[in-house]
């Protein structure tokens, strides 16, 4: 069988590969990573412009500004000042991009494509025409969505969660209309990607790993991605069917989600749904998606924090086990996203628990990253300075999660600013340096490159500086009880002018430090783009690092990935600074030396 | 147009910059015999010194915070789960504010220390079961309590309100609310959506406004069509209508006739002695004017999409969801005057706002709410009348008064 393979590769070989099987509908998984790599970084600009934008209105409200002026034209920023419902629209389609293209297509999709063949020592995905699908319906469905920003009416305007009657009704917001069906049409295609994408990951790991590489030999990223998979899989259909519902009470007529409404003086005729219904389909993929952005990025910075503390990861087990906690316990916390939604408040003590429980294996996670720093001989290389960026950023957004699992204080933070500072430290800083963190590392295997780590350090001090800059007062503007999604703040000064006034200084500190923040990631591209053409040639183990992938006898490894025999797997892959070898680093491929015992 | 020229300048000299920088570093790594892969020992300093300078940046910038913006913003809670709400948040608080300079401090400290150094190799350190039992086990214990504490606010908070507690009624659509008192019965009037019309805006149910509503359907009046008139549109021939026109009307004229069906079965079973439920409610739109001391039980309800009752000064907080009746009851406990000496503001008021996306205006959709002493509060339901038109207060007021004095000294301060 696998030799059988192994002469289909060859036979593959030898014809030159035009430019659009390489580069465009290429079958080959690192091709595959490094196009969802590009497609996300170009979604994240787009996002991060458009946090931009709203950030402008909240520090200087009403003000004209050319830049607005410039972008959104005079539909939708006349004289430069930006409309209320763009703003809406703004908030909705950057919350939609950065969680799912960025964070889900980009982050998983780029890595568990690029690393999973590579790391378990496998010459591709089980299907690479699956995997050709599951980009290019990505690509599809980005493009829906950007178009959706493009309609007359406007793209979707009620907020990325699109909770149905306002998602439903174009007489609730101009954006319920054309530009909701969009947004629905690229969610579902979405879905559909990262569905096939999810099981083209499982059945990879589970059938294709190389001799040797047993479950409990795999790298922790390895156990990100298929634990994400897993997830992925069993959530995301959830959202589909919450998808397909709404759409057919926006089109069909049907009463899923309406119930009693009069809108715009209009009665209308639906009667006996729940919009809480919704809710609880949305959180039941809402809240695993946050683990299935942050797990690969948990993957990703222990294998960074391991090689790079020249230490092995420190409870390789436990790591493991908290992994599969995490993902066990995320399908079961949904409702802490609704506990003033009207719901029975003996329900919402249920999720107080569960969700709390969440925070050991994530404690654990932390104290094992410190442990594994501890007495380590720590190399700051860029991806390493963005995994331990990461770690800070895990703890501090993870600990205000405390605050919001316990019902009784939600009352009083839910949907305020304290929210958004608490989920963009988890999600924006923590799971995006993680992507940050693999892009350095595995930079030299995707490109055969090597990044320039001056510009790499400016990068990392600038991003967060500006993080937590941006995010930590946010935190304050939440307490001061100013809620999301607020066009401005001016509310305040008709009965609290002192915390109006407190809120406003606090924006304008926020968007100074995103606007230095989105000059900071100029540093990143222009090394990455950069670096691809111009950068010096790598060496085929810069890292001196265990994992397989760093085995293959090219820099930049062809289809099959090891032209001759598959690597045959022996250890661990954290064997770092071991007692009694030559070198601080044996990579996995080397047999265990008689009497050696394996860790 | 010049600060755009401005702006594109300035991203092109960025980009070339930039470039100027890489291709010095390019020339100088090439001259040095440079390779990315390995970091030289002064660039492995700088990072971690600066993992040191960041920390203490970091805790500084915490802390500049927490005194500067942490105590300011809403003031102490004005309501007796409130004040419970957040003593357990700042336990909490410290609780969380502890792990963060923990945690943190050890991780930039260990990077600062254990950075690469001439010969000294890493500790071989795999695991040790009893170190990550010890960090499982208190974690756990320390969320226990948490979760006890927790619920156990959040069950008071959230536990059915008695028949002591006054019932208000909070009506909120895009993008306004309105508040509906239940009268001297202390009992709501009830309602039904199908009864919206242009006169009873809240779709409060009453003989008179059922009936009302029929004949708009059945009959209608100047301006819209009741079923009869379509019906004689539709007959008469000599109106040409187009198939669409045609279709529409047809399509009307079937809704038009459910909800007449619906109105008249509503109408049958009607009992008219619920019109007493809601001939002494009052509905004030100006404002939220409660009396200090008063036991509240909150209903909320929604004409169109979700919105979000948030009255921040009260720590309260609960969805308004179309089709669906939501609750929560309080007891405020310091007047408006009182917080206003508080806060030492003679501008400060209490608000209710919307804190769901609504549309356009959500930012806009609020309510002032105003706790009085007892003597004001009376002097306030004077002026006000029931849905019926009759005064809201007649007669008894010093015996009404002595009742409120009664509420209010049990909240009042020594």
């Amino acid at each position: 069988m696998a030799a059988a393979a192994q002469e289909a590769i060859h036979e593959h070989d030898h014809h030159e590969e035009s430019f659009v099987s390489k580069y465009i509908f290429s079958y080959d998984h690192k091709m595959i990573g490094k196009q969802f790599l590009l497609a996300a970084i170009f979604m994240g600009v787009v996002g991060m412009m458009l946090s931009v934008f709203f950030r402008i209105q909240l520090a200087w409200p009403g003000e004209s500004s050319d830049f607005l002026n410039m972008f959104l034209g005079d539909r939708w920023a006349p004289e430069g000042i930006l409309n209320q419902d763009m703003y809406l629209g703004l908030v909705t389609i950057h919350g939609t991009i950065m969680v799912f293209f960025v964070l889900t297509g980009g982050l998983s999709g780029t890595f568990s494509n690029v690393l999973i063949p590579l790391q378990i020592g496998a010459r591709d995905m089980a299907s690479g025409f699956i995997n050709l699908m599951s980009f290019w319906l990505f690509c599809i469905s980005s493009i829906i969505m950007l178009a959706s920003l493009f309609v007359e009416s406007g793209p979707a305007m009620s907020g990325w969660t699109v909770y149905p009657p306002l998602s439903a009704l174009p007489q609730a917001v101009s954006g319920s209309g054309l530009g909701m069906t969009l947004w629905l049409i690229s969610l579902t295609i979405f879905i559909a990607s990262s569905l096939i994408g999810s099981l083209n990951y499982i059945s990879t790991i589970v059938n294709l790993r190389t001799k040797g590489m047993k479950m409990t030999r795999m790298p922790l990223t390895i156990w990100a991605f298929l634990v994400t998979a897993i997830v992925g899989v069993l959530s995301f259909p959830v959202l589909l069917s919450a998808a397909l519902l709404l759409f057919m009470d926006r089109v069909m007529g049907t009463s899923f989600y309406l119930s009693d409404i009069i809108i715009g003086g209009e009665m209308l005729d639906n009667v006996g749904g729940s919009p809480i219904l919704y809710q609880h389909l949305f959180w039941f993929l809402g809240h695993p998606e946050v683990y299935i952005v942050l797990l690969p990025a948990l993957g990703i910075s222990s294998e960074v924090i391991s090689t790079n503390s020249r230490k092995p990861i420190f409870g390789y087990r436990a790591m493991i086990g908290s992994l599969l906690a995490i993902g066990f316990l995320s399908f079961i916390v949904w409702a802490h996203h609704m506990f003033v939604s009207g719901m029975d408040p003996f329900l919402g003590s249920v999720f107080v628990f569960t969700t709390l429980l969440i925070a050991i294996p994530s404690a654990v996670k932390v104290f094992n990253y410190l442990t594994t720093l501890w007495r380590g001989s720590i190399i700051f290389t860029p991806a390493m300075l963005f995994a331990i960026g990461l770690v800070s950023t895990f703890i501090s957004g993870g600990v205000t999660g405390i605050i919001l699992a316990d019902s009784a204080l939600d009352i009083q933070v839910h949907d305020t600013y304290f929210v958004v500072a608490h989920f963009h430290v988890v999600m924006g800083l923590s799971a995006i340096f993680g992507m940050f963190a693999g892009v350095y590392h595995w930079f030299p295997k995707m490109y055969g490159k090597m990044m320039n780590n001056r510009l790499g350090y400016a990068h990392f001090w600038t991003t967060i500086v500006s993080g937590y800059g941006v995010f930590l007062p946010m935190h304050f503007v939440g307490l001061g009880g100013a809620p999301r999604r607020y066009y401005d703040n001016s509310i305040f000064d008709t009965f609290n002018p002192t915390a109006g006034e407190m809120i406003l200084d606090l924006n304008i500190i926020i968007t100074v430090f995103a606007i230095i923040g989105a000059f900071g990631q100029c540093f990143f591209f222009f090394n990455f783009f950069y670096s691809i053409f111009r950068g010096p040639k790598a060496p085929l183990n810069p890292w001196r690092s265990n994992t397989l992938e760093w085995t293959t006898p090219t820099a930049m490894p062809g289809h099959g990935n090891w032209p001759g025999d598959l690597p045959e797997v022996h250890r661990w892959p954290y064997d770092y600074s071991k007692p009694g070898a030559d070198e601080d680093f044996i990579p996995q491929t080397v047999p265990l030396k008689p009497g050696e015992v394996e860790h | 147009m010049g600060s755009k020229l401005i702006i594109i300048l300035v991203i092109i000299f960025g980009v070339l910059a930039i470039a100027q920088l890489v291709r010095v570093s390019e020339l100088t790594a090439k001259h040095t015999k440079r390779k990315e892969e390995d970091i030289p020992e002064n660039e492995n300093k700088f990072n971690a010194n600066m993992m040191l300078i960041f920390m203490i940046a970091l805790y500084a910038g915490f802390i500049y915070l927490m005194l500067q913006y942490g105590y300011v913003g809403l003031g102490p809670a004005a309501s007796a789960h409130g004040q419970e709400i957040d003593f357990l948040f700042d336990l909490n608080w410290i609780i969380i504010t502890a792990v963060f300079f923990l945690t943190n401090t050890l991780l930039f400290v260990f990077s600062w220390k254990y950075a690469r150094k001439p010969g000294v190799k890493a500790y071989y350190y795999a695991h040790n079961n009893k170190l990550e039992m010890v960090w499982t086990v208190i974690p756990a214990a320390v969320l226990s309590v948490i979760i006890i504490l927790g619920l156990r606010t959040w069950n008071d908070t959230t536990a059915k309100a008695g028949a002591e507690y006054e019932n208000i009624e909070i009506f909120a659509y895009q993008f306004a609310w309105t508040a509906r008192y239940s009268g001297m019965n202390n009992e709501l009037g009830k309602f039904d959506y199908k009864l919206t019309t242009a006169e009873n805006p809240y779709a409060v149910m009453t003989k008179a406004n059922i009936e009302r509503s029929l004949s708009l359907m059945k009959v209608g009046e100047p301006g819209q069509n009741g079923i009869k008139r379509i019906e004689d549109k539709l007959n008469d021939r000599s109106i040409i209508l187009s198939s669409k026109e045609r279709k529409d009307l047809e399509v009307e004229l079937g809704r038009k006739e459910r909800m007449s069906r619906l109105l008249e079965a509503m109408s049958i079973t009607y009992a008219d002695s619920l019109d007493n439920l809601a001939n002494d409610d009052v509905i004030v739109e100006d404002s939220l004017v409660l009396l200090k001391g008063q036991n509240y039980n909150l209903s909320f309800r929604s004409k169109d999409v979700i919105h979000s009752a948030y009255f921040p000064q009260f720590r309260m907080q609960m969805n308004t969801v179309p089709g669906m009746l939501t609750y929560f009851k309080f007891q405020p406990i310091f007047s408006t005057d009182e917080m206003k000496r508080k806060m030492n503001n003679p501008e400060y008021e209490y608000a209710l706002l919307c804190n769901k996306i609504c549309g356009g205006s959500h930012y806009r959709m609020k309510m002032s709410v105003k706790v009085l002493e007892p003597k004001e509060f009376l002097e306030w339901q004077k002026t006000k009348a029931t849905y019926d038109g009759t005064p809201w207060i007649d007669g008894n007021e010093a015996k009404l008064l002595e009742y409120y004095e009664s509420i209010a000294s049990r909240v009042n301060e020594n």
